[in-house]
């Protein structure tokens, strides 16, 4: 029952071959961005976001391929897709409307002693504990 | 159980067949599931700098092997969907035993790692960090572990060349799955 | 696309016919729509009655602090909080979903599309199954030690995450169990309703040609799958928090309680438009039949109704105007939530033009459909001082809140069930209810909800709080008990006149007069299969001809014009 397929099935397993091949390739250099990151920083570009742009935009390269090629997304109907945007977006929506509150500690009249205490308080352990030259255990097992 | 498919199901007044329909609408659901758990995640990663020395205990090794696996499990299922399209239901069923292969294979990497961490005290309880990396991991494997079950059931069915259009649809959940995880691997262990 | 199964040109009744079925398997283990529809709808019935005797016990407290109350005993401060939780908890997620969605929607859906059945007949058996684990969970929850939980349906931590400050540890940990299967059944249920109504159409059904109500019922299935996943991972936090021990939720470990809340509401707004929207659609369809008219504009009623469910993800943080969100982004969600307004208020408008010049015949579903626009528009409007954050400072956690969501939810699941039932209940068991029993039941359950939720108005205004368990404590308010009695007094009014719908709901199922394929002589598909409909619902399923509000088409003889009836050769206008 292959004959009323849409013909990017025709393109037969070695398709599918090279598209994994490729997925390899972006990964281990996914992999080598915060090893290479900080001999490529130059200006305002510093090594950490050479490593987000590596990691991240490599992610959504692999999942782009993935989706279009092995989920056949390039060949499916459009409604599926943009079904799937608008799930990612109604993510990006709760993002935008909640990290006001969460990601900040501070806003318009308010501060979220608690957190900065929290944050002051595990910062100090670390540094102290690299002062000594060991790694920070980071085992914060405060109890109530 | 006299069950006989409803006429209903063979209907598709859209042109998408019932069953894919139905798995996108799954995979849909599953996209605000972990969009919000890694949204969640990313909030407390931006907002909270002391996490970048917690999440440096990560071990990338195991993130990117396990990454390969999936990925290589991925090529296995659309190679059983292309199977499954020219009829040969062995070949997929054979293809699709692979992939769940790779599934076993990513749980014991798992396992391994996760062994490893708990040895050296990085517990879920830790810090919020380890809360979220074994939440969100772990919810992950839940799928995979799922995704192999339903995987093993439609192999047996598409063996004997029963059922076959449903190759298709187990292939696109769990490529789904994987790329939960091709985000979750920046997202854990390279984001330092 | 191999299909392997068997396709039939006939309904399945005619094979089924030869399978003489158990009780097992025609009750129980039933894969056909109706029956689970029925499974819902009497557990739903069931939980009603739970979740409103919860009520009068706590109503009762609040009347009379300190006695004993008749048929429960007395009401410790830990049990009114338990109460209070669980009566809200149970209203919502298995009272007004499973009646309104699962029930409605399995009963409906195959037939108004002229399908035999749901596309995925076995997950919609498992999705109840789940969604029935998921009742006696939460019933279990309130009996194991250590009581239920009474940390309020919305669960914040710590108070619902630490054991040491909820004092219930197995009572969480299981009401939080409960309510995460409820949402696993209705992802599933959800699937189930929007590919079957986008595949399995009548050959000839286009998109405008479906009835409102099931339009409704499947944007609400879209708006549940689209919300429900960041509480769902809210949920597995929670959870852990819980039973693990995690701190997701506790700054001083790195968590923060706000994250719950946004995770909730972003769900939990969403949600009430979830409920509504399937309730305005079982009104538009009666109002349609009833006055005899199509329904005003319904493409704009249908796109009115997307835009509210998109709009609804815009609005969710007004229900933390007060808990410490930054003021900037309280103006934002001002703005969406005074926006999320205009188009319900159309919808309303909508209707009352579809009902403009009809020739209005008011038997008992009919009463029921417009006393949910007048009651919502109550509780509607009531809304905007809520949604307005200035005001809200004032009015949150009040009566007044109280009292405006009773305006709106009692309308979606009670009078929108009501409305449901009384119109379909022909159709389900092939029998008419009866007019004079069911109108006065209609009379003292309006008046009634009136009664009880007026006072509620006026004790929020005075500052009134929720969740308290004897407002004799409060100088300023104890001298308004009088309403607090009188609004109690008015619930037991209202319960009373329910056992008047039971009588009339069991008698009728037996003993009522035959109904007939059409009684309400009304367009769509539903209506052409024997009542009730067999399995399979009709020997040879219909195609549709037309739309489904084709009422007093000029010209024509009869006032109705059924959507599988052939055109005739005779042009019709």
């Amino acid at each position: 029952m292959a004959e009323h397929q849409d013909h990017a099935d025709d393109h037969g397993q070695a398709f599918y071959v090279k598209i994994w091949a490729i997925l390899l390739v972006l990964l281990i250099l996914s992999i080598l961005g915060p090893i290479v990151a900080p001999h490529m920083a130059f200006g305002f570009l510093e090594a950490w976001m050479i490593t987000m742009m590596t990691a991240f935009g490599i992610a959504v390269v692999k999942a782009y391929l993935v989706a279009a090629n092995f989920m056949h997304l390039n060949v499916e109907k459009k409604y599926i897709s943009y079904l799937l945007a608008t799930m990612l977006m109604l993510m990006l929506l709760f993002f935008a409307g909640t990290a006001p509150d969460v990601m900040e500690h501070k806003g318009q009249n308010w501060e979220n002693v608690a957190a900065e205490a929290e944050i002051e308080r595990a910062l100090e352990a670390q540094g102290a504990a690299d002062a000594h030259g060991e790694h920070a255990e980071g085992h914060e097992d405060a109890a109530h | 159980m006299s069950t006989t498919r409803p006429i209903a199901t063979t209907r598709s007044a859209t042109g998408i067949p019932t069953g894919k329909l139905a798995v996108w609408w799954v995979i849909g659901s599953e996209i605000v599931i972990f969009g919000g758990l890694l949204a969640s995640y990313i909030m407390h990663r931006l907002g909270h700098p002391e996490w970048a020395e917690y999440a440096s205990h990560t071990n990338t090794w195991f993130g990117g092997a396990n990454t390969f696996v999936l990925l290589t499990s991925s090529l296995f299922a659309v190679l059983a969907h292309h199977a499954a399209e020219h009829g040969d239901g062995k070949k997929a069923a054979k293809w699709l035993l692979g992939t769940c292969a790779g599934g076993l294979v990513f749980l014991c990497i798992k396992a391994v790692e996760w062994t490893g961490e708990i040895q050296h005290g990085y517990t879920i309880t830790a810090n919020g960090f380890w809360h979220f990396y074994y939440t969100a991991a772990g919810l992950h494997a839940l799928h995979v572990i799922a995704g192999c079950i339903i995987m093993l059931i439609i192999a047996r069915d598409a063996w004997k060349g029963k059922e076959l259009q449903r190759v298709e649809l187990i292939g696109i959940y769990w490529h789904f799955v994987d790329i939960i995880w091709i985000f979750l691997f920046p997202l854990l262990y390279i984001a330092k | 696309m191999a299909e392997a199964g068997t396709v039939e040109t006939h309904g399945a009744d005619a094979h089924d016919a030869h399978h003489e079925q158990s009780f097992w398997s025609k009750y129980i283990f039933s894969t056909d729509h109706k029956m689970i529809a029925m499974q819902y709808m009497f557990t739903g019935i069931v939980m009603a009655l739970i979740g409103g005797y919860m009520s009068y016990a706590f109503r009762m407290q609040l009347a009379f602090p300190g006695e004993t109350v008749p048929g429960y005993g007395m009401v410790s401060q830990g049990e009114y909080n338990a109460l209070v939780t669980n009566h809200g908890t149970i209203m919502i997620f298995w009272v007004a979903m499973p009646m309104l969605i699962a029930a409605f929607g399995n009963y409906l859906i195959p037939l108004m599309i002229g399908a035999d059945d749901m596309v995925f007949p076995r997950i919609n058996r498992l999705s109840y199954q789940i969604f029935l684990i998921s009742a006696v969970v939460l019933i279990a929850s309130l009996f194991v030690p250590g009581g239920g939980f009474g940390g309020a349906w919305t669960a914040y931590p710590p108070l619902s995450s630490s054991a040491e400050y909820s004092l219930t540890p197995l009572g969480s940990t299981l009401w939080l169990v409960a309510v995460a299967l409820e949402f696993v059944a209705f992802l599933l249920g959800g699937i189930n309703f929007i590919t079957t109504l986008m595949n399995a159409r009548a050959p000839g059904m286009k998109m405008h040609d479906i009835p409102m109500v099931l339009w409704m019922i499947v944007i609400a299935s879209i708006l549940f799958m689209a919300s429900v996943g960041p509480l769902i991972a809210g949920a597995v936090m929670l959870f852990m928090d819980q039973v693990v021990g995690t701190g997701y939720f506790d700054p001083g470990r790195g968590g923060d309680p706000i994250l719950w809340q946004h995770l909730f509401w972003f769900f939990g707004h969403p949600e009430v438009y979830v409920v509504l929207l399937p309730a305005m659609g079982i009104v538009a369809d009666i109002i349609c039949t009833f006055s005899r008219k199509k329904l005003f504009n319904y493409k704009l009623i249908l796109y009115t109704a997307f835009a509210t469910g998109i709009i609804s993800f815009f609005v969710w943080a007004h229900h933390q105007f007060v808990a410490g969100i930054d003021p900037r982004m309280a103006n934002v969600f001002t703005i969406t939530t005074l926006i999320i307004s205009i188009p319900i208020a159309e919808m309303i408008f909508l209707y009352i033009a579809t009902l403009y010049g009809g020739s209005i015949r008011l038997a008992t579903p009919m009463l029921w459909a417009l006393s949910f626009i007048a009651e919502f528009l109550i509780g509607g409007i009531t809304g905007i001082f809520l949604g307005a954050s200035g005001s809200d400072i004032y009015f949150h956690d009040t009566y007044f809140v109280l009292a405006h969501f009773h305006y709106t939810f009692f309308p979606i699941a009670i009078i929108g069930f009501f409305a449901g039932i009384t119109y379909w209940f022909p159709k389900m068991f092939g029998k008419m209810m009866n007019e004079t029993l069911g109108k006065i039941h209609f009379w003292g359950t309006i008046i009634g909800f009136n009664a009880i939720f007026i006072p509620l108005f006026i004790l929020g205004t005075a500052g009134q709080h929720r969740r308290i368990y004897n407002y004799q404590n409060f100088p300023d308010l104890a001298g308004l008990q009088d309403l607090r009695v009188f609004a109690t007094a008015a619930l037991l009014v209202m319960l009373v006149f329910q056992a008047v719908f039971l009588f009339n709901f069991v008698y009728s199922m037996f003993k009522g007069k035959p109904a007939g394929k059409n009684p309400w002589k009304a367009n769509t598909l539903e209506w052409t299969a024997e009542s009730p409909p067999p399995h399979g619902n009709w020997p040879e399923l219909p195609n549709c001809y037309r739309g489904p509000y084709e009422y007093s088409v000029p010209g024509r003889e009869e006032d109705y014009w059924p959507q599988d009836v052939p055109p005739d050769t005779a042009p019709a206008e």
